[in-house]
């Protein structure tokens, strides 16, 4: 990297997040005002956006060429107290715990002391979701059986697919307008909500364009001072990129960057929406100006990578926003998602990777930065040796890129009823999530914790944390006399708490439906201009909701010790096992030993143990697949825990399987830490079993020690590997290459390792940032000696 | 030889002494927080390794149909096909076993999946003649060229083992030499030298250092079997680079590693 890029890199990483109050006070002016209160909801929102966009302060710093950050500077986070205002003590939490801090000086507590807690603390969009919620919902939601995700953060969960490339902002207006011309008052009941959206769009759109035309004159006014003759011209550029995107399609690769981050900013500064915003398919949108840009001499390939390399440094200044309570537990992190895609195939169906793939690729290794996480979309036609330059990545131990499987991602989109051209244009975004970019809203809406499950259906649908019953009486499982009455039980519970989540989420969404459109976000998503639709009201092409199942190998592990042990073997009595689990293994080191060593196991290529995670699958997919939501769309499933099963673990105690209260329960579609022993082809066997193409995504995490990769042949035995877990139809694998030696090493000297990146959970994230439990959960994740 | 074997893992154990109750033939015994097996007496029922919650004690080995190895390696066969890997029979020595080791080969060959045989090479040259045109690649120790040494450490004589890897690559079968790198016993110039010619003079020219360690002597402690290299350290990287290097000048392809 040059000098200006290392020098970026440098702030970007060194500088602490903090909290500027700067949103909370421009929206808080906004809503206060009169003209607030006389207009319609999405004209309201959309005002508000345009206030903040034009009071906002604008940021060039030095040496850049991509310009414009959410808050008043690089790291300075704010925050959205419409969707969750935070206590004073929610930020004195914010500014002291010790896992993703940020600071928050005295002016920003006085200032929420003063203004923004008076005016919000009963208006907020997480203070009415929980006043509505029953009280079935609510004692599932405090005893952890799920997490609910729109809590703190918009719906979102969105990528952008090419169509700013070829149209500038004041395109979309003329769409906007055309959609305005053909509504019909005379017949169409919908009519004037339908106006109001459109309206609220047109507002959106020159909101934007007089913010980047802000950053115009700030860089005129930057120029005019600047005495270095270099930079002067640099700003000149910026002067004029700034004044042609986004209201124009962006004539080279420079204004194509600006566009989207320009789009980008919009995004994450309208609401906070879940994970943040996302180019997707970066190598597919930008190369045709990185072709023109060679062919005509505008542009060389240090150019080229340069301004990638600035891009990237954007998406690490802005964290996500701060996150309090479970929705902190579950999401324990800086990282923001944007999961920039590389790879797959194109529209038609043809091999997607170029040269700019390549060079994408090459900054990601350079940059070795958390954000934006990065992916390669490895389809049959992919090149081996794109795969192999992705794994030289891999191995180097910083956790990106991440490997996904396009085949079965256009096959998960096919079956979800998207057509060919939306599915070949999709990808993956967030840690796993499938989606038809630029055309799907796909909410996670929250993670379903299936261990709990059968904790209460082990205790007759009582908690055993606190004695209450919170779920069904499916009966005392002592008087079960084969294992299938006993998973009539689970099933029974497990659809009940589906039921609870589901009724609780179709009042979310119309809280947002109603209370907190995104016009800006919507008119980015076909088809919201034509059905004159908000994006949080279903006027997407597609919505799906997703309700993440957790714990998979756990359950599984856990069931088929019940079957093996209880029911078939006969070794341990029912009444036993339940006396263990509830002393959580003290005196029964024996039983917990049998239950670990001696009980089959997913992830072993085990069929007794793989048919049980099987039948769960199916269980879990009929609950929720295909049920409607309130946009039109349908529930989906996936499996993914960001860092949920760390807390999900927090909250039930010991398990059939020897797990011990408290410990994390396993992620994403992966065994149970360390019950896997017989290799990595024995795991892909095991998790291919599962039909990934009827979720929206699954996560697989497995461990290699660097040696495994350190020639040319481990890399080929490793892409192999990949290879086969494809065809059989895997989603997605990412690689975590350290020891745990040098793991334990950094638990014991973070000061050593500041720069130790992992993957936690389908993103990246520093080691030492890291609860201690997760961290020892990483250290624990099976390091395969052989493959 | 071929039998299966109670093995103990003091590492695993967890006092429990579910073991010492369940033994019928009172062949274990407890003191002093240590299990010990009295081999005499054991009749490798298996009663203890059933009831060991930590798979401490473990029978090792166990009998296996044709059919059921072949449905193991059924399990693999995708990866094979990925990989253009395949199946690998070592031991042990699996010319042990001639006859289960040809039918599996048969097996493979019905399946079009790639074999190979690791064998130190001592065995009958009809039981090489019986399988080498069914094996693709066979992975052949060299110990030393030194009857004599071979004989102190083996002890028998290299010569049918150099006998039989002239049949094979006069047959033209694949090899790929395996040369165990034992300090102080093996890796003298000499000896290099004698191995180098002797596998070129046969046109053969891949050749694997693997460098003595001592992973097994855990095994054996578990089987109560004594350790008899244990003063012997592995090669350090740069005695095994100049070994290659050596190799290398003779003409041969060498590599450090089984991989």
């Amino acid at each position: 990297m040059n000098e200006r890029v290392r020098k970026l890199r440098e702030q970007t990483i060194n500088t602490k997040p903090y909290i500027t109050p700067e949103r909370a006070i421009l929206i808080t002016e906004f809503h206060k005002s009169d003209v607030a209160s006389q207009l319609s909801t999405p004209v309201r929102r959309a005002l508000a956006f345009k206030h903040l966009l034009e009071k906002k302060k604008i940021c060039i710093d030095k040496g850049e060429l991509i310009v414009g950050e959410r808050g008043p500077a690089p790291k300075a986070v704010p925050t959205y107290p419409e969707i969750c205002c935070h206590s004073l003590e929610d930020l004195e939490i914010l500014d002291v715990r010790k896992k993703t801090p940020f600071t928050v000086d005295k002016e920003t507590k006085r200032i929420y002391k003063e203004n923004i807690i008076p005016f919000w603390k009963s208006r907020s969009i997480r203070e009415t979701m929980f006043s509505k919620m029953s009280g079935e919902w609510k004692a599932a939601y405090e005893a952890g059986v799920f997490t609910e995700f729109l809590e703190q953060r918009a719906p979102g969960h969105t990528v952008l697919d090419n169509k700013i490339y070829s149209k500038g902002l004041v395109d979309f207006k003329k769409d906007i307008m055309e959609s305005m011309q053909s509504l019909d008052f005379l017949n169409d009941p919908k009519a004037y909500e339908k106006m109001e959206e459109l309206k609220a769009m047109e507002i959106a759109v020159d909101a934007l364009i007089f913010y980047a035309e802000r950053h115009a004159d700030k860089a005129r006014e930057l120029q005019r001072k600047e005495k270095n003759k270099e930079r002067r011209k640099e700003l000149e550029k910026i002067v004029d990129v700034c004044s042609h995107v986004p209201a124009h399609a962006p004539r080279d690769f420079w204004e194509a960057l600006q566009y989207y981050w320009f789009v980008h900013l919009g995004v994450i500064t309208e609401l906070n929406p879940w994970d943040a915003f996302n180019p997707g398919r970066l190598d597919q949108h930008l190369y045709p100006f990185y072709k023109k840009g060679l062919d005509n001499g505008s542009l060389t390939k240090e150019k080229a990578k340069e301004l990638l390399e600035l891009f990237w440094i954007k998406f690490n200044n802005q964290p996500a926003p701060p996150k309090v309570g479970v929705t902190a537990e579950e999401s324990n992190t800086y990282n923001d998602f944007a999961l920039v895609n590389t790879g797959g195939v194109k529209a038609d169906g043809s091999d997607g990777v170029n040269e700019l793939s390549y060079l994408i690729l090459d900054v990601i290794e350079e940059m070795r930065i958390p954000q934006p996480s990065s992916m390669v979309q490895i389809s049959k036609k992919s090149p081996d040796s794109f795969l192999k330059r992705a794994l030289r990545i891999i191995k180097t131990g910083f956790g990106q890129p991440s490997v996904f499987n396009t085949d079965e991602i256009i096959q998960e989109l096919l079956r979800q009823g998207k057509s060919i051209e939306d599915a070949r244009n999709g990808g993956s975004s967030g840690c796993v999530e499938t989606g038809a970019f630029g055309k799907e809203s796909y909410i996670l809406t929250g993670y379903f914790n299936l261990a709990k499950v059968l904790e209460i259906t082990l205790n007759n649908g009582v908690d055993p944390r606190t004695g209450e019953r919170i779920g069904l009486e499916t009966g005392d499982p002592v008087e079960f006399s084969s294992f299938e009455e006993l998973f009539d039980a689970f099933q029974r519970q497990l659809n009940y708490f589906v039921d609870v989540k589901i009724k609780g989420n179709n009042i979310i969404e119309r809280l947002y439906a109603e209370h907190l459109p995104a016009p800006f976000l919507s008119l980015l998503m076909d088809d919201c201009i034509l059905k004159g639709k908000d994006y949080n009201d279903g006027g997407a092409r597609y919505n799906t909701n997703y309700i993440q199942g957790v714990g998979l190998g756990t359950i599984t592990d856990s069931l088929a010790a019940l079957k093996y042990q209880v029911f078939d073997k006969k070794q341990v009595k029912l009444r036993e096992l339940l006396k263990a689990l509830k002393a959580d293994f003290q005196g029964y080191e024996n039983l917990r030993q049998r239950l670990l060593n001696r009980t089959p196991k997913y992830g072993n290529d085990d069929e007794y143990a793989d048919n049980i995670m099987k039948t769960i699958f199916e269980v879990y997919f009929d609950a929720i697949d295909g049920r409607p939501n309130t946009k039109g769309g349908n529930y989906r499933i996936n499996f993914l825990p960001t860092t949920v099963h760390i807390y999900f673990g927090k909250v039930v105690g010991a398990t059939p399987d020897g797990r011990k209260a408290s410990e994390p329960v396993s992620e994403g579609v992966s065994p149970v830490q360390g019950a896997d022993r017989k290799g990595p082809t024995a795991v892909i066997k095991s998790v291919s079993k599962m039909d990934h193409v009827r979720t929206g995504g699954t996560l697989l995490n497995q461990k290699f020690a660097p040696e495994l990769l350190a020639d040319d042949e481990g890399l080929d035995r490793l892409a192999h590997l990949i290879r086969t877990y494809f065809k059989l139809d895997g989603h997605h694998i990412q690689f975590n290459v350290v020891n745990a030696e040098t793991l334990r090493d950094a638990q014991k000297h973070p000061e050593k390792y500041g720069d130790l990146l992992v993957r936690v959970a389908g993103y990246s994230d520093y080691f030492v940032n890291l609860g201690v439990e997760l961290q020892n959960e990483i250290i624990k994740r099976t390091e395969h000696k052989s493959f | 030889m071929l039998a299966p074997e109670l093995m103990y893992r003091t590492r695993r154990c967890i006092d429990c002494g579910e073991c010492v109750k369940n033994c019928p033939k009172e062949a274990i015994s407890y003191a002093a927080k240590k299990v010990s097996i009295n081999r005499k007496y054991c009749n490798l029922c298996g009663r203890c390794s059933q009831k060991c919650p930590t798979e401490a004690l473990a029978i090792i080995g166990k009998e296996m149909s044709v059919r059921e190895v072949v449905k193991e390696i059924d399990k693999d066969l995708i990866f094979y096909e990925e990989s253009e890997g395949g199946v690998t029979f070592s031991g042990g020595e699996p010319l042990l076993q001639l006859d289960f080791l040809d039918a599996l080969l048969k097996e493979c060959e019905e399946r079009n999946i790639c074999t190979a045989v690791d064998t130190c090479g001592y065995a009958s040259h009809k039981a090489i003649d019986k399988i080498s045109d069914k094996v693709h690649l066979f992975l052949y120790d060299i110990k030393t060229m030194d009857e004599k040494i071979h004989k102190k450490y083996t002890g028998v004589s290299n010569k049918p083992i150099l006998e039989n890897f002239r049949r094979l690559a006069e047959n033209g079968n694949n090899i790929l030499v395996r040369f165990p790198i034992i300090p102080g016993i093996n890796d003298s110039e000499h000896n290099i030298a004698k191995t180098a010619e002797f596998v070129l003079s046969l046109g053969i020219k891949n050749i694997s250092l693997l460098p003595y360690h001592r992973a097994g002597s855990e095994k054996y402690k578990g089987l109560s079997r004594a350790y008899r290299l244990k003063k012997i350290q592995s090669p350090s990287d740069q005695n095994l680079r100049l070994i290659k290097e050596k190799l290398e000048n003779f003409g041969l392809r060498a590599k450090i590693g089984g991989g």
